[in-house]
């Protein structure tokens, strides 16, 4: 799967968990906590979509992986080859 | 009472606890005599920061760390008992220069930074009254309690300020004053300044302000199943049961680290995530960053933590997050591990005394009780499930309400009734604001009831069983459903909401949602994302539902009463109980 698919469904998913959230102009790096409001639990909520989804394994403990959308692309990229 | 096995606890070898022996601790304790381990004001006043900053400055302990700040880039700020009493000095001064007047209010809408603890001590200081906003809020809740708590100074970031304060700034009349925490990027307007540039001028103020026992100090909200949200009001007499729990039920000595994670937006962030580790002296940690399984051991090893006070939600995610993590870091330094916000399961206090070494100890207490009432001690056995025995100087009792407006006490074990508290302990709240028949109706015969549902077995411990109403718990929190309903059905598809709470891994319960549509909408995935952005985008992702389902209709009972309970019944797959009442479904 390219980056940018990864993207796209990481995306699709976080809309669907938090669908008040607008991501123009936050920057992948920026901690999705702090730049728009979501909370601990989407974030968890959030692993458990893209596991469901990607059928890679996502440990709780890699939580702080999906704060933010730069990071968490480079994750899935990794986490989906490695699988 | 108890399926799993009692942990007995040998006593530490090196550490005397504060409580050594219970029952006679509980006989000779008298409140009276406790106020002798506070310092006081002159003239019989009291203040709450005299009481953990200014008093250990005059005692020759200013050079001592009072907080440890880490920011979330892992730098660590310490802050000592003497530069906390002058940024404390400084913004009673600076509250003092805006007008603020003796018992008006300063609401924080703040993450963890260390300009929030100067601030809260500073607000008792200048006499005002201190109520904290939690940031996940969105702003209907922020708007509902800031017009509540009439408030004048507000204390939050730009980013906040933009997201949740602008969108109803019109609505707040008695909002005089907005303080801004960290950079401004552009022009605000004119009542809205720099909580910095403020701070540099507020020199040479009029000093702590020799409050009464009894004047308000703090106002802490809590969500009711119907109405508004209410505002208990607290005292500053409250600081003795905040410094002799503190002692008491979190062990807290001198040379303690002192972490508790709770965020000071809620009521356990302030009684003891600031005010009881500073009344006992200690270092207290104070992370900005959010929960991270990671990080939270890499803490509590560099830090040294010796006292660590968490909530069972954060507890059950170190558990998902495995031994194997834990065991990765050196965690020898604690001491004493206590838990509150809901009852924590047996198993967790097992896993920990397996993977820590050491055992959470549950304790129980509300917004209302100021101060923990029931905890599991560091001496003694720890009943894993139990909420433990009252603390000193605390009566409890089990009671059923009868239809005359009294209450008669169950006395034989295990038997399910109301927990219920012998009224006036010091932090017990003096009401709720403006709502004098809603704080009436919480005691009867001389007692507080509190409406949880629990049992006392034949050795004293409590046993957490229910809730008496349809409060929701997500997180150790609160939720009342009909501050949820009333946002959903502002959504124009929306004609009637009921929610509830669903049972989940992590937060104990979620918000689920069940809501029926005005004629001319049809149902669709569409339709249940819109209203779900609408509702957290009013209310924030703290107390929007997590799961909303689009229903036919909605049980009722003959008034026209939605009825949560059956709704809940059958979410969980429990038998209905009693539907003589019911209306036939529309």
């Amino acid at each position: 799967m390219t980056r940018d698919q990864l993207r796209h469904i990481f995306i699709e998913e976080l809309m669907s968990i938090a669908p008040d959230i607008d991501l123009d102009g936050v920057p992948d790096t920026a901690d999705l906590r702090d730049a728009v409001d979501l909370d601990s639990m989407d974030i968890m909520n959030l692993l458990i979509a893209l596991h469901q989804r990607l059928g890679v394994d996502i440990p709780e403990a890699d939580a702080i992986k999906l704060t933010t959308l730069g990071g968490a692309v480079a994750y899935l990229a990794e986490r989906s080859s490695a699988t | 009472m108890t399926k799993h096995p009692i942990i007995h606890q040998a006593p530490s070898p090196d550490r005397q606890p504060n409580v050594e022996d219970y029952p006679a601790l509980c006989a000779r304790f008298r409140w009276a005599d406790a106020q002798a381990e506070l310092d006081g004001l002159p003239g019989g006043k009291l203040n709450i920061a005299h009481e953990a900053v200014d008093r250990h400055v005059l005692h020759g302990a200013g050079d001592k760390t009072a907080i440890r700040w880490i920011a979330k880039d892992g730098t660590v700020r310490p802050i000592s008992y003497a530069e906390l009493k002058t940024q404390s000095d400084r913004f009673a001064t600076l509250l003092h220069q805006l007008g603020v007047e003796r018992g008006e209010r300063v609401f924080s809408l703040l993450g963890r930074v260390p300009e929030l603890y100067a601030a809260v001590l500073g607000t008792l200081k200048a006499g005002a009254v201190y109520s904290p906003l939690f940031p996940a809020f969105g702003p209907e809740p922020v708007k509902a309690r800031m017009q509540i708590g009439a408030c004048r100074v507000l204390l939050t970031t730009e980013t906040f300020y933009k997201r949740k304060i602008v969108p109803i700034r019109q609505e707040l009349p008695a909002l005089r004053h907005v303080l801004i925490v960290g950079p401004i990027s552009e022009a605000l307007p004119d009542d809205v300044h720099s909580f910095d540039a403020l701070m540099a001028q507020a020199t040479d103020g009029p000093g702590i302000v020799a409050t009464a026992p009894e004047d308000p100090a703090l106002l802490h909200f809590t969500s009711g199943t119907t109405g508004k949200p209410k505002g208990a009001i607290h005292v500053h007499q409250a600081v003795l049961a905040h410094h002799i729990s503190g002692k008491l039920a979190l062990d807290l000595h001198p040379d303690d680290i002192v972490w508790c994670t709770a965020d000071p937006g809620w009521v356990t962030g302030t009684s003891y995530g600031i005010i009881a580790p500073l009344t006992n002296q200690t270092t207290m940690i104070v992370d900005e960053a959010e929960f991270d399984a990671a990080r939270w051991y890499q803490i509590l090893q560099d830090q040294k933590v010796s006292v660590w006070y968490s909530a069972p939600t954060a507890i059950r995610m170190l558990m998902r997050a495995g031994a194997e993590l834990a065991s990765k870091y050196d965690l020898s330094a604690l001491r004493f591990l206590a838990s509150v916000g809901e009852p924590l399961n047996a198993e967790a206090v097992l896993w920990s005394q397996d993977v820590f070494g050491r055992a959470f100890h549950d304790n129980w207490w509300q917004t209302e009780t100021g101060a923990i009432m029931l905890a599991n001690y560091a001496t003694g056995d720890i009943k894993p499930g139990s909420m433990g025995r009252p603390l000193p100087g605390i009566t409890a009792g089990i009671v059923e309400r009868l239809p005359d407006g009294g209450v008669r006490e169950i006395t034989a074990p295990d038997t399910p009734g109301e927990l219920a508290l012998r009224s006036g302990w010091p932090s017990m709240f003096r009401g709720y604001l403006d709502e004098a028949e809603r704080y009436r109706k919480c005691f009867a015969d001389g007692w507080y009831l509190t409406e949880d549902l629990a049992s006392r077995d034949a050795d004293g411990y409590y046993w957490f069983v229910g809730r008496a109403d349809d409060m929701i718990k997500s997180a150790g929190h609160f939720i009342g459903p009909f501050e949820v309903e009333s946002a959903l059905v502002e959504h124009p598809a929306v004609a009637e909401a009921a929610a509830i709470g669903v049972p989940d891994d992590r937060a104990g319960e979620i918000v689920k949602a069940f809501v029926t549509l005005h004629r001319g909408y049809t149902a669709s995935d569409d339709l249940e994302k819109e209203i779900m952005a609408h509702a957290r985008k009013t209310l924030g992702p703290a107390v929007a539902p997590r799961i909303i389902a689009i229903a036919e209709s909605l049980p009722k009972t003959r008034s026209g009463k939605i009825m949560r309970r059956l709704l809940k019944a059958r979410e969980l797959g429990l038998p209905e109980g009693d539907t003589s009442t019911l209306e036939a479904f529309a």
